[in-house]
């Protein structure tokens, strides 16, 4: 019975000798490089970002229908409800618009740290890294860093949008621009450690969705987002100043059009540093201790 | 090849509980270096769960637990750079192609990128991947994607292997394929801790066998000696006429040990044997007595029959093995004898 499937899976060599299996015969040398602790860190997080932005390229699905939402927003919005919505004497609505939906859109964005986390986790590759003697916090650090990446190009893309109907910068500098845009990613990066944790908690990526939308759609549409705060009841208006999405694009579009910039700028980086200060060392916490199923 | 080191894997009395569920049960498990060790159980036994905790994917509850001399909880971190797992899923990534799965993987153990590479390629070479090394390995079939995956915990070449049901969702070919580079790897040194529903698998690859049900081990040995453990062989015959089947019967009750138990429908009889020894002496006395022979076999007890007889019901894998009871055969195939594997003097 075994003459017929002896080459099932390798080539045996004219000797008959089985091929280097176990690789004690292996022609490579494996003896693994030595370097230091935060070189490993490094490298490992560089890898599995790379791996996650090749997912990103290579299925693009992804990125696109992260594109279109925004789009569609911005179209409803500027064109529908634009003309209802009054944001000031001599404004133009697209430009109070914007960051509201650069915001969205990074905050919608990172909700896909937690969704990818998890289909790693469902289908067991959680387990081998996990048996690897690779840095505990690279599958994550690498993951929300390809979801930075992700996100800035996603962001680009709206800008253009933005251009397209009519959204200008104005009373501003180029420096200021940049810190704008600066803001609304590191907001992006700290809310992909929010959802890594849940990511990890939960066992496959439905759960990680629905997880991550409970909590991001109050904060997304309660806010100053498409419409300025004072117009809400009371009872919300104390909710959606202070909230973390809100302060965030108060500060970008303050840094995009000028007005009162220092408290919503020093919130929202304290939002963000506190974010990522909280969540990071949790969701490692959680990835140490999560298994495949 | 020494044999009296220090045993690969050790397990003492080790528990774990999921919340109220109780995987592990005090498992003690001794794995000899140089081995293949079959665990060997029904879906639910806590197979994975040892596996896991072997390999630092869980901490165990109680107990102890080493790996090539390391404590897993202790010294995890330095047994990472030691072993390779294949799991019960197959776990490679479907959107990188089969060469990048593996130069991710071979980064990972901290191999540099350019041996990485060249080990990535070795071993696509080595388990027939070579012509789909540049294609995702999301498009290879349920096969390939196994033996993908063996090769990804094969990347560092480690001296202790983990293989969770490695040949489940494998078709016959492909297990035997798998079975081969089993055989292979222990030939050049690697240990290896393998489970299996498949009783037949613990049997062929296994030196030892340990046989575990709801957490505990409840028998171990080698599979010959399991199968000791309820007695010898079996000889089970077939008569051409019905006519003959008393005479037949008296001529097994002289070299049998037990029982002859006859099926007059399908002209079947059976009784067990101390050993292979006795085949020519009963085709002989058959042969005296004028009975015309269809069928003679003589079996081993099957690993099925041991599991059976340690838990008191059937192993959660179905048996497949063709031999066995004649008790519910059915109505024999027609008188037309056409006698295909019939043994004869
Ligand atoms: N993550 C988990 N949560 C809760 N129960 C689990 C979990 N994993 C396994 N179990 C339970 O533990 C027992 C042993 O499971 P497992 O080790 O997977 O067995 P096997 O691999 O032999 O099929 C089973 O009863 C199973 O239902
Ligand atoms: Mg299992």
């Amino acid at each position: 019975m075994t003459t017929t499937e002896t080459a099932v899976f390798g080539k045996v060599p004219p000797d008959g000798s089985p091929a280097g299996a176990a690789g004690s015969r292996s022609a490579v040398d494996l003896t693994p490089a030595s370097r230091s602790g935060l070189f490993w860190v490094t490298s490992d997080a560089w890898l599995l970002a790379k791996r996650s932005l090749i997912h990103t390229w290579r299925v693009p699905d992804v990125l696109v229908f992260s594109s279109v939402q925004p789009v569609l927003f911005v179209l409803l919005f500027t064109y529908v409800f634009g003309g209802a919505i009054d944001v000031g004497p001599g404004k133009n609505y697209v430009d109070y618009l914007m960051p509201g939906v650069f915001a969205q859109t990074v905050v919608f964005g990172a909700m896909l740290t937690g969704m990818g986390l998890a289909t790693d986790k469902q289908n067991g590759l959680l387990d081998r890294f996990r048996s690897l003697p690779m840095a505990r916090s690279a599958l994550l650090t690498g993951r929300t860093l390809a979801d930075l990446v992700r996100n800035t190009f996603i962001v680009l893309l709206m800008l253009a949008v933005g251009l397209a109907v009519g959204f200008r910068f104005h009373d501003t500098s180029a420096p200021e621009v940049i810190a704008g845009f600066a803001v609304l990613l590191l907001f992006s990066y700290a809310f992909s450690w929010i959802s890594a944790t849940i990511g990890m908690a939960v066992s496959n990526p439905e759960a990680a969705q629905s997880g991550g939308l409970i909590w991001v759609f109050p904060l997304v549409f309660a806010s100053s987002a498409f419409a300025p705060v004072d117009t809400m009841p009371g009872w919300l208006q104390a909710f959606a100043k202070h909230q973390p999405v809100s302060v965030t694009i108060d500060a970008s579009r303050a840094l995009f059009q000028g007005g009162p910039l220092a408290t919503p700028l020093i919130s929202s980086v304290a939002w963000s540093v506190g974010i990522i200060a909280v969540f990071g060392p949790l969701a490692v916490r959680v990835y140490r201790r999560s298994t495949s199923r | 090849m020494s044999e009296s080191d220090a045993p690969a894997v050790l397990m003492e009395g080790v528990r774990k509980n999921y919340g109220s569920t109780q995987a592990l049960a005090g498992l003690d498990l001794t794995v000899a270096a140089g081995t293949v060790h079959g665990l060997l159980g029904p879906n639910g036994a806590g197979k994975t769960t040892a596996v896991r905790i072997l390999t630092t994917l869980l901490r165990p509850d109680a107990g102890r637990a080493e790996v090539l001399g390391l404590d897993v909880a202790r010294s995890a971190a330095a047994l990472r750079g030691r072993i390779g797992l294949t799991g019960q899923y197959a776990a490679v990534d479907e959107r990188l192609t089969g060469l990048e799965n593996l130069e991710m993987f071979g980064r990972l153990y901290r191999l540099p990128a350019r041996r990485a590479r060249a080990r990535a390629m070795e071993l696509l070479e080595r388990f027939d991947l070579a012509d789909a090394a540049r294609r995702m390995s999301g498009t290879y079939s349920g096969g390939m994607r196994r033996r993908l995956d063996l090769a990804a915990s094969l990347i560092i070449a480690p001296p202790m292997l983990f293989l969770d049901e490695p040949t489940t969702g494998l078709d016959p070919r492909g297990r035997i394929g798998m079975w081969e580079v089993i055989g292979d790897l222990v030939r050049d040194g690697t240990t290896v801790l393998l489970t299996t529903q498949y009783l037949e698998e613990a049997d062929q690859l296994a030196d030892q066998i340990s046989v575990i049900d709801g957490g505990r081990v409840i028998a171990e040995g080698t599979a010959d000696e399991l199968k000791a453990r309820i007695g010898g062989h079996q000889l089970d015959i077939e008569v051409a006429r019905g006519g003959d089947l008393t005479a037949a019967a008296g001529v097994l009750a002289g070299v049998g040990t037990g029982e002859v138990t006859v099926d007059e429908q399908s002209r079947r009889l059976s009784v067990p044997v101390p050993g292979a020894s006795v085949l020519a002496e009963v085709v002989r006395g058959l042969d005296a007595a004028g009975v015309a022979l269809v069928d003679v076999a003589l079996h081993r007890p099957s690993l099925d029959d041991v599991f059976l007889s340690l838990t008191g019901r059937a192993s959660g894998a179905a048996a497949h093995d063709g031999g066995g009871a004649a008790s519910d055969t059915p109505p024999a195939q027609g008188g037309g004898s056409e006698p295909q594997d019939l043994v004869t003097t």
